[in-house]
Protein backbone atom coordinates (compact mmCIF):
# COMPACT_ATOMS: atom_id res chain seq x y z
CA UNK A 1 0.00 0.00 0.00
CA UNK A 2 2.94 2.49 -0.04
CA UNK A 3 2.59 3.22 3.75
CA UNK A 4 5.44 3.67 6.35
CA UNK A 5 4.96 0.84 8.44
CA UNK A 6 6.75 -0.67 11.27
CA UNK A 7 5.68 -3.82 12.94
CA UNK A 8 6.94 -4.05 16.94
CA UNK A 9 7.42 -7.51 18.57
CA UNK A 10 5.90 -7.80 21.93
CA UNK A 11 6.58 -10.98 22.87
CA UNK A 12 9.32 -10.63 25.43
CA UNK A 13 11.38 -13.91 25.85
CA UNK A 14 9.20 -15.37 23.18
CA UNK A 15 10.56 -13.30 19.62
CA UNK A 16 9.11 -14.87 16.26
CA UNK A 17 8.24 -12.00 14.26
CA UNK A 18 11.67 -11.83 13.16
CA UNK A 19 11.42 -16.15 12.01
CA UNK A 20 8.29 -15.52 10.08
CA UNK A 21 9.59 -12.18 8.20
CA UNK A 22 12.51 -13.63 7.53
CA UNK A 23 15.18 -11.09 9.27
CA UNK A 24 16.12 -13.04 11.99
CA UNK A 25 19.71 -13.44 11.09
CA UNK A 26 19.78 -9.27 10.55
CA UNK A 27 18.82 -8.02 14.66
CA UNK A 28 21.23 -6.67 16.46
CA UNK A 29 19.35 -4.69 18.91
CA UNK A 30 15.63 -4.65 20.21
CA UNK A 31 12.82 -3.59 21.38
CA UNK A 32 14.64 -3.74 25.11
CA UNK A 33 17.43 -1.99 24.02
CA UNK A 34 15.85 1.50 22.62
CA UNK A 35 13.79 1.42 25.76
CA UNK A 36 16.65 1.21 28.06
CA UNK A 37 18.39 3.81 25.73
CA UNK A 38 21.17 0.87 24.48
CA UNK A 39 20.25 1.43 20.83
CA UNK A 40 18.59 3.93 18.85
CA UNK A 41 15.28 3.21 17.00
CA UNK A 42 17.12 3.94 13.68
CA UNK A 43 19.74 1.34 15.39
CA UNK A 44 17.11 -1.48 16.03
CA UNK A 45 14.39 -1.06 13.15
CA UNK A 46 15.14 -3.64 10.45
CA UNK A 47 14.22 -2.89 6.93
CA UNK A 48 12.74 -5.48 5.44
CA UNK A 49 14.17 -6.48 2.06
CA UNK A 50 11.16 -7.00 0.05
CA UNK A 51 9.02 -4.21 0.78
CA UNK A 52 10.58 -0.38 1.29
CA UNK A 53 8.72 1.19 3.77
CA UNK A 54 8.68 -1.35 6.07
CA UNK A 55 10.52 -1.83 9.44
CA UNK A 56 10.34 -4.58 12.08
CA UNK A 57 11.54 -3.90 15.40
CA UNK A 58 12.15 -6.99 17.05
CA UNK A 59 11.85 -8.05 20.72
CA UNK A 60 14.27 -9.39 22.93
CA UNK A 61 14.63 -13.17 22.80
CA UNK A 62 16.69 -13.18 26.80
CA UNK A 63 15.62 -10.45 28.72
CA UNK A 64 12.67 -10.56 31.29
CA UNK A 65 9.47 -9.08 29.92
CA UNK A 66 8.97 -6.87 33.01
CA UNK A 67 11.45 -4.96 31.34
CA UNK A 68 8.92 -3.00 29.07
CA UNK A 69 7.68 0.07 30.75
CA UNK A 70 4.95 1.70 29.74
CA UNK A 71 6.99 5.00 29.87
CA UNK A 72 9.65 3.06 27.70
CA UNK A 73 6.44 1.42 25.22
CA UNK A 74 5.21 5.34 24.74
CA UNK A 75 8.63 6.60 23.84
CA UNK A 76 9.28 4.30 21.52
CA UNK A 77 6.04 5.10 19.71
CA UNK A 78 6.03 8.72 19.85
CA UNK A 79 9.84 8.29 18.57
CA UNK A 80 8.16 5.88 15.53
CA UNK A 81 5.32 8.82 14.81
CA UNK A 82 8.37 11.31 15.04
CA UNK A 83 10.07 9.16 12.52
CA UNK A 84 7.54 9.48 10.08
CA UNK A 85 5.89 5.98 10.34
CA UNK A 86 2.40 6.12 9.35
CA UNK A 87 1.27 2.59 10.79
CA UNK A 88 2.44 0.96 14.03
CA UNK A 89 1.38 -2.20 14.11
CA UNK A 90 2.17 -3.35 17.90
CA UNK A 91 2.10 -7.70 18.03
CA UNK A 92 0.90 -8.91 20.49
CA UNK A 93 1.91 -12.43 22.27
CA UNK A 94 -0.93 -14.17 23.21
CA UNK A 95 -2.69 -13.95 26.92
CA UNK A 96 -3.50 -11.43 28.98
CA UNK A 97 0.14 -10.85 30.75
CA UNK A 98 2.32 -7.73 31.12
CA UNK A 99 3.73 -7.77 27.05
CA UNK A 100 0.12 -7.85 26.05
CA UNK A 101 -1.15 -4.90 28.40
CA UNK A 102 1.89 -3.16 26.76
CA UNK A 103 1.16 -3.94 23.14
CA UNK A 104 -2.82 -2.90 23.68
CA UNK A 105 -1.76 -0.19 25.58
CA UNK A 106 -1.63 2.92 23.15
CA UNK A 107 -3.47 1.17 20.24
CA UNK A 108 -5.86 3.11 18.55
CA UNK A 109 -7.13 -0.19 16.60
CA UNK A 110 -6.99 -3.54 17.61
CA UNK A 111 -7.42 -6.81 15.49
CA UNK A 112 -8.76 -9.64 17.25
CA UNK A 113 -7.76 -12.90 15.96
CA UNK A 114 -9.24 -15.85 16.79
CA UNK A 115 -10.26 -19.27 15.42
CA UNK A 116 -13.36 -20.65 15.46
CA UNK A 117 -12.87 -22.66 18.54
CA UNK A 118 -13.65 -22.55 21.64
CA UNK A 119 -10.64 -21.56 23.63
CA UNK A 120 -9.72 -18.85 21.09
CA UNK A 121 -12.98 -16.83 21.62
CA UNK A 122 -13.32 -16.89 25.15
CA UNK A 123 -10.10 -15.73 25.11
CA UNK A 124 -10.64 -13.33 22.61
CA UNK A 125 -13.85 -12.28 25.10
CA UNK A 126 -11.39 -11.75 27.67
CA UNK A 127 -9.44 -9.64 25.45
CA UNK A 128 -12.00 -7.47 24.56
CA UNK A 129 -12.56 -6.91 27.85
CA UNK A 130 -9.17 -5.69 28.37
CA UNK A 131 -9.54 -3.55 25.53
CA UNK A 132 -12.32 -1.68 27.04
CA UNK A 133 -10.58 -1.08 30.02
CA UNK A 134 -6.82 -0.87 30.47
CA UNK A 135 -5.65 0.98 27.55
CA UNK A 136 -4.88 4.62 27.19
CA UNK A 137 -7.91 5.45 25.52
CA UNK A 138 -10.33 3.61 28.02
CA UNK A 139 -8.31 5.36 31.32
CA UNK A 140 -8.19 8.76 29.50
CA UNK A 141 -12.13 8.30 28.91
CA UNK A 142 -11.24 8.78 25.24
CA UNK A 143 -12.84 6.89 22.13
CA UNK A 144 -12.98 3.48 22.66
CA UNK A 145 -10.19 1.36 20.73
CA UNK A 146 -11.83 0.40 17.38
CA UNK A 147 -11.91 -3.60 17.40
CA UNK A 148 -11.71 -6.02 14.52
CA UNK A 149 -12.49 -9.41 14.56
CA UNK A 150 -10.53 -11.52 12.30
CA UNK A 151 -10.57 -14.84 11.41
CA UNK A 152 -7.76 -17.00 10.89
CA UNK A 153 -7.88 -20.89 10.03
CA UNK A 154 -11.73 -20.66 8.96
CA UNK A 155 -12.43 -23.74 7.29
CA UNK A 156 -15.77 -22.94 5.29
CA UNK A 157 -16.28 -27.05 4.11
CA UNK A 158 -16.66 -27.63 8.10
CA UNK A 159 -18.83 -25.03 9.04
CA UNK A 160 -21.05 -26.50 6.27
CA UNK A 161 -21.06 -29.99 8.12
CA UNK A 162 -21.60 -27.74 11.30
CA UNK A 163 -17.75 -29.17 12.86
CA UNK A 164 -17.28 -25.55 13.05
CA UNK A 165 -18.11 -22.33 14.48
CA UNK A 166 -19.44 -20.07 11.48
CA UNK A 167 -18.35 -16.71 11.32
CA UNK A 168 -21.66 -15.57 12.29
CA UNK A 169 -21.85 -17.26 15.25
CA UNK A 170 -18.22 -16.02 16.38
CA UNK A 171 -19.23 -12.47 15.28
CA UNK A 172 -22.45 -12.92 17.29
CA UNK A 173 -20.57 -14.01 20.64
CA UNK A 174 -17.99 -11.43 20.64
CA UNK A 175 -20.26 -8.35 18.98
CA UNK A 176 -17.75 -6.57 17.19
CA UNK A 177 -16.88 -6.02 13.58
CA UNK A 178 -16.00 -7.90 11.38
CA UNK A 179 -13.17 -7.55 9.50
CA UNK A 180 -12.64 -10.64 7.46
CA UNK A 181 -11.61 -14.80 7.55
CA UNK A 182 -9.01 -16.62 6.42
CA UNK A 183 -9.21 -19.89 5.12
CA UNK A 184 -7.53 -22.45 6.51
CA UNK A 185 -4.44 -22.98 3.78
CA UNK A 186 -1.25 -24.96 3.58
CA UNK A 187 0.61 -22.29 2.29
CA UNK A 188 0.65 -19.91 5.56
CA UNK A 189 3.23 -22.96 6.72
CA UNK A 190 5.07 -23.10 3.55
CA UNK A 191 5.28 -19.53 3.59
CA UNK A 192 6.26 -19.35 7.77
CA UNK A 193 8.65 -21.88 6.70
CA UNK A 194 10.71 -19.88 4.24
CA UNK A 195 10.07 -16.55 6.75
CA UNK A 196 7.78 -14.31 3.66
CA UNK A 197 4.31 -12.92 4.64
CA UNK A 198 1.95 -14.94 3.04
CA UNK A 199 0.15 -11.69 1.91
CA UNK A 200 2.99 -11.57 -0.94
CA UNK A 201 2.04 -14.52 -2.49
CA UNK A 202 -1.20 -13.40 -3.63
CA UNK A 203 -1.35 -17.20 -5.80
CA UNK A 204 -3.16 -18.27 -2.74
CA UNK A 205 -6.59 -17.72 -1.28
CA UNK A 206 -4.90 -16.97 1.94
CA UNK A 207 -3.00 -13.72 0.60
CA UNK A 208 -6.17 -12.83 -0.60
CA UNK A 209 -7.77 -12.98 1.87
CA UNK A 210 -5.54 -11.14 3.94
CA UNK A 211 -5.31 -8.57 1.27
CA UNK A 212 -8.96 -8.05 1.33
CA UNK A 213 -8.37 -7.44 5.42
CA UNK A 214 -5.69 -4.79 4.32
CA UNK A 215 -8.32 -2.91 1.95
CA UNK A 216 -10.90 -3.03 4.51
CA UNK A 217 -9.33 -1.65 6.94
CA UNK A 218 -7.86 1.08 4.64
CA UNK A 219 -11.67 2.02 4.32
CA UNK A 220 -12.60 0.59 0.79
CA UNK A 221 -15.67 -2.06 1.13
CA UNK A 222 -14.65 -5.13 -0.48
CA UNK A 223 -17.54 -7.68 -0.22
CA UNK A 224 -16.06 -10.88 1.72
CA UNK A 225 -15.09 -13.85 0.29
CA UNK A 226 -14.12 -17.35 1.12
CA UNK A 227 -17.05 -17.90 3.82
CA UNK A 228 -18.54 -20.74 1.39
CA UNK A 229 -16.87 -23.96 0.52
CA UNK A 230 -15.56 -23.93 -2.88
CA UNK A 231 -17.50 -25.25 -5.46
CA UNK A 232 -16.47 -28.62 -6.71
CA UNK A 233 -17.44 -30.09 -9.99
CA UNK A 234 -18.89 -33.65 -10.43
CA UNK A 235 -15.77 -35.51 -11.05
CA UNK A 236 -14.00 -33.88 -7.60
CA UNK A 237 -17.50 -34.51 -5.69
CA UNK A 238 -17.46 -38.59 -6.88
CA UNK A 239 -14.20 -38.89 -6.78
CA UNK A 240 -13.09 -36.41 -3.83
CA UNK A 241 -11.73 -38.06 -0.58
CA UNK A 242 -12.85 -36.94 2.59
CA UNK A 243 -13.99 -33.40 1.75
CA UNK A 244 -16.75 -34.41 -0.47
CA UNK A 245 -19.83 -32.32 0.38
CA UNK A 246 -22.39 -35.76 0.44
CA UNK A 247 -22.08 -37.28 3.37
CA UNK A 248 -22.78 -40.29 4.25
CA UNK A 249 -25.49 -41.73 7.50
CA UNK A 250 -24.30 -42.13 10.37
CA UNK B 1 -34.85 -44.04 9.56
CA UNK B 2 -36.44 -44.34 6.15
CA UNK B 3 -34.04 -44.52 3.67
CA UNK B 4 -34.13 -40.70 2.56
CA UNK B 5 -31.73 -40.56 6.14
CA UNK B 6 -29.28 -41.78 3.86
CA UNK B 7 -28.90 -38.36 1.80
CA UNK B 8 -29.24 -36.71 4.76
CA UNK B 9 -26.79 -34.40 7.16
CA UNK B 10 -25.49 -37.43 8.81
CA UNK B 11 -24.43 -35.68 12.39
CA UNK B 12 -25.89 -32.12 13.79
CA UNK B 13 -22.29 -31.24 14.10
CA UNK B 14 -20.51 -30.10 17.40
CA UNK B 15 -20.91 -26.62 16.09
CA UNK B 16 -23.83 -25.78 18.16
CA UNK B 17 -22.44 -27.33 21.33
CA UNK B 18 -19.54 -25.01 20.99
CA UNK B 19 -21.67 -22.08 20.28
CA UNK B 20 -24.07 -22.95 23.44
CA UNK B 21 -21.15 -23.61 25.86
CA UNK B 22 -19.49 -20.26 24.58
CA UNK B 23 -22.75 -18.02 24.79
CA UNK B 24 -23.23 -18.62 28.06
CA UNK B 25 -19.48 -18.24 29.53
CA UNK B 26 -19.19 -15.13 27.16
CA UNK B 27 -22.09 -13.55 28.60
CA UNK B 28 -20.83 -14.70 32.31
CA UNK B 29 -17.25 -12.95 31.59
CA UNK B 30 -18.37 -10.11 29.25
CA UNK B 31 -17.74 -6.78 29.10
CA UNK B 32 -19.63 -4.94 31.27
CA UNK B 33 -20.42 -1.98 29.24
CA UNK B 34 -21.61 -3.59 26.20
CA UNK B 35 -23.43 -6.72 27.88
CA UNK B 36 -25.80 -7.08 30.78
CA UNK B 37 -22.97 -6.92 33.61
CA UNK B 38 -25.90 -7.89 35.93
CA UNK B 39 -25.86 -11.68 34.75
CA UNK B 40 -23.63 -13.18 36.47
CA UNK B 41 -24.65 -11.99 39.78
CA UNK B 42 -28.16 -12.73 38.26
CA UNK B 43 -27.08 -16.21 38.09
CA UNK B 44 -25.08 -16.31 41.88
CA UNK B 45 -28.09 -14.68 43.58
CA UNK B 46 -31.07 -17.46 41.83
CA UNK B 47 -28.85 -20.27 42.91
CA UNK B 48 -28.79 -19.12 46.47
CA UNK B 49 -32.32 -18.63 46.36
CA UNK B 50 -32.88 -22.11 45.08
CA UNK B 51 -30.44 -23.47 47.39
CA UNK B 52 -32.23 -21.98 50.27
CA UNK B 53 -35.37 -24.74 49.79
CA UNK B 54 -33.72 -27.72 47.59
CA UNK B 55 -30.37 -29.25 47.86
CA UNK B 56 -29.04 -28.72 44.66
CA UNK B 57 -26.03 -30.05 42.58
CA UNK B 58 -24.29 -27.41 40.28
CA UNK B 59 -23.56 -29.71 38.03
CA UNK B 60 -26.86 -30.35 37.27
CA UNK B 61 -27.78 -26.62 36.65
CA UNK B 62 -27.45 -25.18 33.19
CA UNK B 63 -28.03 -21.45 31.59
CA UNK B 64 -28.39 -20.61 28.26
CA UNK B 65 -28.37 -17.63 26.52
CA UNK B 66 -30.47 -17.79 23.38
CA UNK B 67 -31.20 -14.83 20.81
CA UNK B 68 -34.96 -14.71 19.90
CA UNK B 69 -35.75 -12.23 17.44
CA UNK B 70 -35.36 -8.68 19.20
CA UNK B 71 -35.39 -10.46 22.52
CA UNK B 72 -32.03 -12.49 24.16
CA UNK B 73 -34.11 -15.35 26.21
CA UNK B 74 -31.72 -16.84 29.73
CA UNK B 75 -33.18 -20.25 30.48
CA UNK B 76 -31.73 -21.46 33.49
CA UNK B 77 -32.46 -24.88 33.69
CA UNK B 78 -32.85 -26.99 37.12
CA UNK B 79 -32.76 -30.62 37.79
CA UNK B 80 -33.74 -31.27 40.82
CA UNK B 81 -33.07 -35.09 41.99
CA UNK B 82 -35.23 -35.48 45.44
CA UNK B 83 -36.25 -38.97 44.69
CA UNK B 84 -39.86 -38.42 46.46
CA UNK B 85 -40.37 -35.68 43.94
CA UNK B 86 -39.31 -38.09 40.97
CA UNK B 87 -42.13 -40.21 41.81
CA UNK B 88 -44.58 -37.84 42.16
CA UNK B 89 -43.76 -36.32 38.39
CA UNK B 90 -43.03 -39.63 37.16
CA UNK B 91 -40.37 -38.80 35.69
CA UNK B 92 -36.54 -38.99 36.19
CA UNK B 93 -36.03 -35.55 36.82
CA UNK B 94 -38.05 -32.37 37.29
CA UNK B 95 -37.68 -29.35 35.29
CA UNK B 96 -37.64 -25.71 36.71
CA UNK B 97 -37.31 -23.48 34.22
CA UNK B 98 -36.97 -19.48 34.70
CA UNK B 99 -37.27 -17.20 31.60
CA UNK B 100 -35.52 -14.12 32.26
CA UNK B 101 -35.63 -11.51 29.04
CA UNK B 102 -32.98 -9.46 28.69
CA UNK B 103 -32.52 -6.59 25.60
CA UNK B 104 -31.28 -7.30 22.47
CA UNK B 105 -28.60 -5.04 22.52
CA UNK B 106 -26.86 -7.08 25.48
CA UNK B 107 -24.62 -8.62 23.32
CA UNK B 108 -23.53 -4.90 21.96
CA UNK B 109 -25.12 -3.40 18.83
CA UNK B 110 -23.29 -4.76 15.76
Amino acid sequence: MGYRTVAIDFDVGLRNLDLVMGCERRVVYDLINVIRGEATLRQAAIKDKRLDNLYILPASQTRDKDALSRVGVENVIEGLKKAGFEYIICDSPAGIEHGACMAMYYADHAFVVTNAEVSSVRDSDRILGLLDAKTHRAEQGLERVKTHLLLTRYAPSRVVKGEMLSHKDVIELLGIDFIGAIPESPAVLQSSNAGVPIILDQQTDAAQAYMDVVHRFLGEDRPQRFLDPPKRGFFSRMFGGADAPIAAAG
Amino acid sequence: MSWLDYFRKSSPGSANVAKERLAIIVAREGRSQTKASYLPQLRQDILQVLAKYEKIDLDQVTVNVESQGEYQVLELNVVLSDPANVRKMGNSSRHAPFFSEVKSNAFGAR
